[in-house]
């Protein structure tokens, strides 16, 4: 009887959460792949035909933005860990006492909603505005110099609202890295980039793995930033899957674009699990 | 988040521990048995949808449809009125005489940025025959409201509680091709899409649709993303009349309008005058109203001209949805907005089109009794095609392309909406 | 702090050569020129709260004023959606958490057949990008008529916070000791009574990180929050439409107070956690 109890108490436990998951979330993403194979429009109703043409034509046309989209999701993912790794290291081995302190800070634009962030970045851009327009004032930047509607602030967009998600998974593998394997090293003869190089570097990828996941999917399925920052050239599929479903209301094709976009991230984030273990990733990811 | 993650070492030396954690051996089983899983549920949802989603395309409405909504409904003394920004004087002035007079309250508010997402925001509720919170909206001339009427969401006018409609309306509003007989919708207020510009960084007189393709303001530029505003501009710069277009014509004008991107700086939905305000764009496609307000309340010194080529007019139009808890309260506000005193007030303050002509008297009126600024502003108001307009004027005006099947939405959709998106 | 029996590895303080220190004073300046970014809108955000607008556009610095401050709730559409937002962040972060921890403890406690599966689905979940999932519950409600709303919001955000609680949870509670458990359970504790009493306090770092998480996502969401709100406004979805018209000074002021709320919760989990036994 204790036996049994004791056995059936994991299921128990995972039924609620596990079955809020599979109604809300299994069941739509099968209800997504199926429209996406339907074909018919809001007033005649649709019908389920398995119409692949669906996806051709959708990919046909919408290709420059998937592949701007992956552009963009990598450049900034790039950013990102060129810019977190050295806040991670220093937290993690200087911050000392104020390990914590640091880590807040990093966090705290995140109590501001992110389409505020974003609007207010907007702003500070502006042709004339709080940057723009004393530079222009001093002359160091020509008249007609703009920063919106260019690449280059939606990529910068990304990398700021993605940061601290690459910084906090790069702290976590950091801290684990046992001094005592740093201080060995030193005392093989290493130098202190010999060190870094051979040792914490390798020890650490898995963090950068994890920042990589947390930051490569959200980047480049944004609209949000693109919408905002930048121009008719800056499109990316985020942007083409909302105008679908929300204004044209194609449901076959915007579904047919997210199926593929999640298709498409998802092959690339299980081949990554599987080289790392889900469980280290998962834990990374709790951060 | 707590800094004590780490594991125990002597607990991670435990072999089932470890099996445990790395679970490898399960996965493929488990995905197997995911996907068994999966694949029931989905057979679950699939027999939920597997016939398809029902269209929702209605017949049209007949007087007897007029009669059965209308009959056992009566007023509630409340109202939810759902419209545009600034299409209100601020102090509420009409509405606050409206509630004195026949004791309906009015929940005002100016909920409505674009036709596409209200429509988004509506339609579930719609569908499934709820209510939306609203029983007044005004709605734009266009594919959305092509949607509405075809899918039987709007309430079928009753015309005999409409007197001051029938008695002061403009004719032309009584026959709109997208409402013939006004069924559905009566006009709030019309206006035009031309070109906005501000004088401080173009010299030159701005009178043509070329001039949006003029090299020198390259960069600058600003054109509309609705598909319906861009692809008749498109086509008026060819001269070819928006509605009787079809496809050949879109695809001609789709053309025309890819060869002008490099020179446009942005594809704008409301916020352009923002950005002409402040330097971002220097001549791009605007709406009437829009500039007269932008000056009169932010001091701006922007201008606005209908092209010689020509110019969009459309017309924001009252509708009553189906599900409506205050229908008859909705009808009573509907009418009580063509009384020329109150059209007046109301054109006053929007400065756009007006579909009752009297106003012109009492507008006239009140400049003569006003002083200084006051007077400056009524008489603008009068003597502004933009309020105005002369026969000549409308001969240049064109209503967007007629769009009345789906098919035919969504090719035009397919042909100028990726112009805009890169 | 921690319930590791090892000693925690001692790292020493101030561990440098002399060329490293400079090698610190670049990294530590580095570090904080990063945070001014990282702070930059939101500053900008907090001092245009102040600003003596006129006219409609928030765009120039006109003045200090505490106008603002004292007129935040003026403009009902934005209060309700604030009102909406809060609402819908604490219903779906009390249901999550209770959720989400119950699926951590078991997946973290426990190996049971199903286990793989939902670890897999979980991690699926915290991967799929958002506007995938925003357009499959957009299809899943069509498909159903279920109408958009409230209900369809707070169905949203549980469903993406719970995983997040869930993953929290988890990884504190594979960093506990179950000898302690046993031993709770040798001194007659029945399986409730464990829970309640030994495991439900070990594990609560976790649980309110998890539920602070929870409710952080479920405020701040908007792609999900944009494909099935209806005609309800949240907080950012209000701020999202109204962009197009000029930013009202009271979106500053509110985005301020949430600011500081949510520094202040911060701070007050913080000092809740030093204070607790470990």
């Amino acid at each position: 009887m204790g036996s049994l109890r004791a056995r059936l108490t994991p299921y128990a436990l995972v039924l609620p959460g596990g079955l809020w998951l599979a109604i809300f979330f299994v069941v739509p993403t099968l209800i997504l792949l199926q429209f996406s194979l339907m074909t018919g429009n809001e007033a005649d109703g649709y019908a389920f035909t398995f119409a692949w043409q669906n996806y051709s034509h959708s990919l046909t046309t919408y290709w420059p933005q998937f592949v701007r989209s992956l552009e963009y999701g990598g450049i900034a993912t790039a950013l990102c860990i060129v810019l977190s790794y050295p806040i991670a290291y220093w937290i993690a081995f200087k911050g000392g006492a104020r390990k914590s302190t640091y880590l807040f800070l990093i966090l705290l634009p995140f109590f501001v909603s992110f389409v505020l962030r974003t609007i207010s970045w907007q702003f500070f851009l502006s042709d004339n505005g709080m940057l723009l327009g004393p530079l222009k004032e001093w002359g160091l930047v020509p008249a007609d110099f703009h920063i919106l509607q260019t690449s280059v602030a939606v990529v910068g967009g990304l990398t700021y609202n993605y940061l601290p998600f690459m910084v906090l998974p790069i702290y976590v593998a950091l801290e684990r890295v046992d001094p005592g394997v740093v201080e060995a090293s030193y005392d093989l003869y290493c130098s202190r980039t010999q060190s870094f190089l051979k040792v914490v570097l390798p020890l650490s990828l898995p963090g950068v793995f994890a920042g990589v996941l947390m930051n490569f999917v959200p980047a480049s399925s944004d609209y949000v930033n693109a919408e905002v920052l930048g121009g008719p050239d800056n499109t990316m599929i985020g942007n083409i899957i909302q105008d679908q479903a929300l204004t044209v209301r194609d449901y076959p094709t915007a579904t047919a674009l997210s199926a593929t976009l999640m298709l498409a991230l998802l092959l690339g984030i299980f081949a990554y699990a599987r080289a790392l273990g889900t469980e280290t990733v998962l834990e990374a990811a709790a951060r | 988040m707590s800094m004590d993650q780490r594991i125990d070492p002597a607990l991670l030396r435990d072999p089932a521990l470890l099996r445990g954690l790395t679970q490898r051996r399960y996965d493929r089983r488990d995905i197997m048995r995911m996907f068994g899983v999966g694949a029931g549920l989905g057979a679950a949802g699939l027999a939920l949808a597997a016939c398809g989603v029902k269209g929702a395309k209605q017949a049209p409405a007949t007087q007897d449809d007029v009669a059965k909504f209308w009959t056992g409904k009566a007023k509630n003394g409340h109202l939810d009125f759902a419209t545009w920004a600034l299409y209100m004087p601020t102090d509420h002035a009409p509405l606050t005489a409206f509630t004195k007079e026949t004791g309906v309250t009015v929940n005002y508010q100016e909920v409505i940025q674009d036709d596409p997402s209200w429509y988004g925001k509506i339609q579930p509720q719609l569908a499934a025959d709820k209510s939306i919170g609203y029983d007044l909206m005004v709605v734009t001339n266009g594919v959305e409201l092509e949607k509405l009427i075809q899918f039987g969401y709007l309430a079928p006018l009753d015309h005999s509680k409409l007197p001051n409609f029938a008695q002061n309306a403009d004719p032309i509003y009584r026959n709109e091709p997208f409402d013939k007989g006004n069924v559905y919708t009566i006009p709030y207020t019309s206006g035009y899409t031309g070109i906005a510009y501000n004088p401080t960084y173009v010299k030159e007189p701005i009178t043509k649709i070329a001039q949006l393709w003029d090299p020198k303001y390259a960069g600058k530029i600003g054109m509309m993303k609705d598909p319906q505003e861009l692809g008749n501009f498109g086509m008026l710069l060819l001269g070819i009349n928006p509605e009787t277009s079809t496809q050949p014509d879109w695809t001609k004008a789709a053309a025309k309008l890819r060869a002008q991107k490099p020179l446009v700086r942005a594809y704008v939905q409301q916020d352009y005058t923002k950005s002409l305000a402040n330097g971002d764009l220097w001549i791009c496609m605007g709406w009437s109203g829009d500039i007269f307000q932008e000056n009169a309340s932010n001091g701006s010194n922007l201008k606005f001209v209908v092209p010689e080529e020509g110019g969009n007019i459309w017309t924001d139009n009252m509708t009553i949805p189906k599900t409506a808890t205050n229908p008859v309260d909705a009808l009573m506000m509907m009418d009580y907005f063509y009384r020329p005193e109150v059209a007046a007030q109301l054109t006053e303050f929007i400065n756009y089109v007006t579909p009752v002509p009297a106003t012109k008297d009492i507008i006239a009126k009140d400049a003569a009794a006003a002083t200084g600024d006051d007077k400056k502003t009524l008489e603008a108001v009068l003597t502004s095609p933009l309020v105005y307009p002369t026969q000549a004027d409308l001969a240049k005006l064109k209503h967007y392309a007629t769009l009345k099947t789906a098919d035919a939405q969504k090719a035009y959709q397919d042909t100028f909406l990726p112009i805009s998106t890169g | 702090m921690t319930t590791t029996l090892s000693p925690a590895p001692n790292r020493p303080a101030g561990r440098t050569r002399s060329h490293g220190r400079l090698g610190d004073r670049l990294l530590l300046g580095y570090t904080w020129l990063v945070i001014v970014w990282l702070c930059l809108p939101i500053g900008v955000m907090i001092l245009f709260g102040f600003n003596q607008v006129q006219g409609r556009y928030n765009n120039r610095w006109h003045g200090f004023t505490l106008q603002w401050y004292a007129h935040v709730f003026d403009l009902d559409g934005l209060t309700n959606a604030l009102k909406a937002s809060l609402v819908i962040a604490v219903l779906s972060t009390v249901i999550a958490t209770a959720l989400g921890t119950l699926l951590g403890v078991a997946l973290g406690r426990y190996r049971f057949r199903g286990a793989g599966a939902s670890n897999l689905v979980q991690f699926a979940a915290i991967s799929t990008p958002e506007i995938v999932m925003g357009m499959s519950l957009v299809a899943f409600f069509v498909a159903l008529n279920v109408p958009l709303g409230y209900l369809t919001i707070t169905i949203a955000h549980v469903m993406f916070s719970l995983s997040f609680v869930a993953v929290t949870v988890r990884s504190r509670v594979l960093t506990l000791d179950r000898s302690v458990e046993e031993a709770a359970k040798d001194l007659g504790a029945g399986a409730l009574d464990t829970f309640r009493l030994v495991t439900l306090p070990m594990i609560l770092p976790g649980v309110t990180a998890g539920a602070l998480l929870a409710f952080a996502i479920s405020i701040d969401d908007f792609v999900v929050t944009n494909f099935t709100a209806g005609n309800v406004e949240t907080f950012p979805l209000w701020i999202w439409s109204a962009q197009k018209n000029g930013l009202p000074p009271q979106v500053n002021v509110m985005g301020t107070f949430i600011f500081v709320g949510g520094i202040l919760l911060a701070l007050a989990n913080a000092v809740a956690a030093r204070r607790r036994p470990a």
